[in-house]
């Protein structure tokens, strides 16, 4: 996934789209919103972010979990967590360095999963779908030819926390 | 990262609810690029139906979600103009107010005694028996033009129908005096036509994008935030006038952290460079305007260094902005934005504005201001509607003499003071989706009118503080559980949508369109009526202009044929609908009223010592009052924040997330406390806090208490003398330390 930060207004549709897309409970959400501000009056800049799992290559959140509920989906290379392995531990949430996973009143972990059940018919998650903005993309990283790929290759681009060495799978254009 | 795949096109499309379309597959013939707006999960049922929204004026169509019958999600409609194919936050969040638990159940009449809070359950036709025997009596009394309506909201089409019907004109909303007045009347008196909503902008093609305390990203005009992202990403040139270092002021080439109040003579500075430095678009002037020597002699001494100690922009920075304007011009955009009920000479500020579009020949231009088409869309005839013997004009009938429209705080303040036009009492109201108390300045006047009100009847989804003032509260359901009239809005094609119903209503709630025909059936209004329900209604409509209701529920958005040209053609003869035929840069209509022909700046008062001026304006999560308790909403934004500059907060010693109470220069203090929000993005001098916060009314559970209404705080409410607007930004307020927290409200 890739997210413009020059596009990005902060206004949180992609929160309300996960949040009835995936019908997430009240009080909880699969992603949010950043907001940072540099510099002093009146030389100041500003960047929205809509962060969520970042999908490691190298996620701390599988190798914390005791019971295999976390787990790396071989067809995606999307986290997933399977609720019925899920014992709630909390191993997880420590492990993450993004706070990216919750509990659910229901007892096991839940977080973002890239919409792979729109992802397997061939559509962009919830998220991306919404964004008036239009500033997310979803794509293949391992195909050149997709967009997430060209930009990466034309914009400057930043991960969140890469001194974790998760090798995250969300980038921020720049 | 390695995604896969899968192409398999997975629908299983589900039964027919009443009064629902289930997507059959037929759709996705007709349509195979909408395939991908319509994903179902497998072994779901999923049903969609055509709406438009209804949380915001933009009304972006949509497809409302159920899943096994139940409420899911909502999602644009890519056929449409306004959404593109994507509601903003608000729209996606709709379905929060068809689930909200605090919404009005059943129709409530007012117990004997004061006004305020005091109900009983009544039955529908006990309330239509109310209200139609007091009507009776007030048109018996005093005429049916006693009657005056307040509307927000499309599902007010038939409630108009019925004050028109009963014999009164008194129409009005505060969306006008309130809001978008001032800019409507100065582009009508330069233009001869007003920039309508949604604004004839053209974004999408502009060059230069300059903004004025518009702060679109924060408000979600869902149209103009899609068209300044592909501006943004176009790298067009935008320029940012504002105290406070808003979303839009963060993308901008050129922040100007203007002192508030003094935007006026920023465009006047703007307009001296453009005119002194021969930089205007003289050939269309030629052809199109009239009044430039006058405006060149007016404007002779606003020169950039005499804006400079008024605005605190330098000099430079003033050439500079004007060049880069006159650079991309006819593509410069001077955003005409949409609130401007600032200062009280508001007309006259948005009136520079307008000239300053006309010195860069943007209006009728690519990346200036488009010509819009609207569909033309017959309604079932009716008999004419009984001629008033006196309208809103008479209430004041020496005052305000360019308002295109009925000021709802005159109305108020005719209520409130019968003496103002003794000939002409107002007694009853017929309130729809507005809630007063929080829209109309000096909430103490509004409710000192009601107090001398035969009848208030208020319609609304939700138990809004003016419901508590009713005499009779008419519980409407959602516009996700009825039928509404078609959208029919000005854009750059001339367009339709329907709005149908995704769900029965909840609890004892109707549609306000049956309300109404069990009113007109017991006041002998049935003629005007000509149609057996909305269904009846919306058909006879669509087939008049070649649709049907069935095509309309499987597509939701119509273009129809008829869109006129977007632009002025090169050397085309316009005649503009003024009376000189041309663009007036200077206003003889203005000047022969005894107003400025061309806008003069005079300075407003200054915050006292210790006072800050308070700015307001929009947050993404919300609109106005109406949204703060839908819990999807709710949930991403419960209060709202005072910006404090971080000097400010230090003299102070203000930290963050301190709540405090605001006092204003009248010395009235906020009935709630604020959060303190300690940020570098807003001067020293004013404070800023989104508008819509700070219910008094318990029922809203999930609203009550939390923010402060700026409403209920607004001081020195200068009146616009050219149009009847309310001022909101001369109120300075200073800080009360809380004594508790917010949790012990």
């Amino acid at each position: 996934m890739v997210i413009d930060t020059k596009l990005c207004i902060g206004c949180a549709d992609c929160v309300v789209a996960c949040k009835t897309e995936n019908e997430v409970p009240e009080g909880y959400c699969r992603d949010w919103i950043a907001e940072a501000t540099s510099g002093t009056f009146p030389d100041l800049s500003l960047e929205y972010r809509s962060e969520r799992c970042n999908h490691c290559d190298s996620p701390p959140c599988v190798h914390a979990c005791p019971t295999g509920a976390s787990f790396v989906d071989e067809e995606s290379n999307v986290t997933l967590v399977d609720p019925d392995l899920c014992t709630g531990c909390k191993s997880c949430i420590a492990a993450c360095p993004y706070d990216a996973r919750f509990v659910l009143p229901e007892g096991y972990v839940s977080k973002c999963t890239f919409c792979i059940h729109r992802v397997r018919e061939g559509l962009d998650p919830a998220c991306v779908s919404a964004c008036p903005t239009r500033c997310m993309h979803f794509g293949d990283l391992n195909d050149p030819q997709s967009d997430v790929s060209r930009l990466l290759r034309t914009r400057s681009w930043k991960v969140i926390a890469p001194a974790a060495g998760t090798e995250p799978n969300v980038y921020y254009l720049t | 990262m390695k995604p896969h795949v899968s192409r398999r096109q997975f629908l299983r499309i589900g039964a027919l609810g009443a009064g629902t379309l289930a997507v059959a597959p037929t759709l996705f013939r007709h349509r195979p690029s909408a395939a991908s707006t319509f994903p179902v999960q497998n072994g779901d049922t999923v049903t969609l139906t055509p709406t438009y929204c209804e949380i915001c004026f933009w009304q972006c169509a949509g497809w409302v979600h159920a899943k096994n019958g139940r409420p899911w999600k909502i999602i644009g409609n890519e056929d449409d103009l306004h959404s593109r194919g994507r509601m903003c936050t608000r729209g996606t969040a709709g379905m929060g107010a068809y689930t909200d638990p605090d919404r009005l159940r059943t129709p409530l009449i007012r117990e004997e005694g004061p006004r305020g809070q005091r109900f009983r359950e009544a039955t529908w036709d006990e309330a239509f028996d109310f209200i139609a025997a007091r009507l009776e009596s007030v048109r018996e009394q005093y005429g049916p033009e006693s009657l005056a309506m307040f509307s927000h909201g499309n599902g007010a089409t038939h409630f108009k129908t019925l004050t028109k019907a009963f014999g009164s004109q008194n129409i009005t909303a505060p969306s006008y005096a309130q809001c978008r007045g001032p800019r409507d009347d100065a582009f009508l008196l330069t233009f001869g036509e007003a920039v309508g909503s949604p604004e004839r902008t053209d974004i999408e093609n502009t060059r230069c994008l300059v903004l004025i305390g518009s702060h679109i990203g924060e408000n979600l005009h869902n149209g103009q935030v899609q068209e300044m992202s592909s501006a943004i990403e176009r790298d067009a040139r935008i320029i940012v006038v504002d105290p406070r270092f808003s979303v839009a002021a963060s993308k901008a080439d050129r922040w100007l952290a203007i002192k508030p109040s003094t935007d006026l003579a920023l465009l006047l500075a703007w307009i001296h460079v453009i005119v002194e430095e021969e930089l205007y678009d003289a050939e269309y002037l030629a052809q199109y305007a009239t009044g430039l020597d006058e405006l060149k002699e007016a404007v002779r001494s606003n020169t950039p260094e005499w804006a400079y100690p008024i605005t605190t922009i330098e000099p430079d920075v003033i050439r500079e902005t004007a060049r880069m304007m006159a650079r991309n011009a006819p593509a410069t955009l001077v955003h005409p934005g949409r609130h401007t009920t600032w200062y009280g000479d508001d007309t006259q500020r948005m009136r520079a504005v307008a000239i300053l579009n006309a010195l860069l020949g943007s209006w009728g231009r690519k990346g200036g201001f488009f010509y819009p088409s609207t569909a033309s869309v017959p309604s079932p005839e009716h008999p004419p509607f009984p001629v008033p013997r006196w309208t809103w004009r008479d209430l004041a009938p020496n005052d305000y003499p360019f308002a295109s429209s009925a000021i709802a705080s005159l109305v108020r303040d005719a209520t409130a003071d019968p003496s103002m036009a003794p000939d002409h009492p107002v007694k009853a109201w017929l309130v729809y989706g507005s809630n007063l108390v929080y829209s109309l300045p000096d909430p103490d006047r509004t409710i000192e009118a009601i107090q001398n009100l035969d009848l208030l009847v208020a319609v609304d989804i939700q138990p809004s503080e003016i419901c508590g003032w009713a005499d009779v509260v008419l519980p409407e359901c959602t516009y996700l559980e009825r039928y509404d009239d078609l959208r029919i809005l000005p854009g750059r094609e001339p367009q339709i949508a329907l709005r149908a119903p995704a769900f029965e209503p909840l609890y004892d709630t109707k549609p306000a369109a049956w309300m109404v025909r069990q009113l007109a059936a017991r006041m002998g209004l049935d003629d005007f009526f000509p149609w057996d329900d909305m269904e009846d209604f919306l058909e006879r409509r669509l087939r008049a202009v070649g649709s049907s209701l069935d095509e309309m529920m499987r597509i939701g958005v119509k273009t129809l044929p008829g869109a006129s040209p977007l632009y002025i053609q090169p050397g085309e003869d316009v005649r503009f609908n003024t009376p000189s035929g041309r663009i007036e840069l200077h206003s003889q209509q203005l000047a022969a009223s005894g107003f400025d022909g061309v806008p003069r700046f005079t300075p407003h008062p200054e915050p006292p010592p210790g006072y800050y001026r308070l700015i307001q304006g929009r947050a993404p999560a919300h609109t106005f009052a109406r949204t703060t308790n839908n819990p999807l909403l709710n949930e991403l934004m419960s209060e709202n924040d005072l910006w404090v500059n971080t000097a400010t907060a230090e003299d102070w010693g203000l930290e963050n997330g301190r709540y405090v109470h605001l006092r204003n220069q009248d010395d009235r203090v906020s009935r709630f406390p604020i959060r303190v929000r300690v940020t570098e993005r807003i001067r020293p001098d004013c404070v800023y806090m989104a508008h819509g916060f700070g219910h008094t009314e318990k029922l809203l559970t999930k609203a009550f208490g939390r923010g402060v209404d700026d409403n209920e705080i607004l001081a020195d409410v200068k009146v616009d003398p050219v149009m009847g607007g309310t001022a909101r930004r001369n109120t300075f307020v200073t800080f009360e330390l809380a004594t508790a927290e917010v949790e012990a409200i």
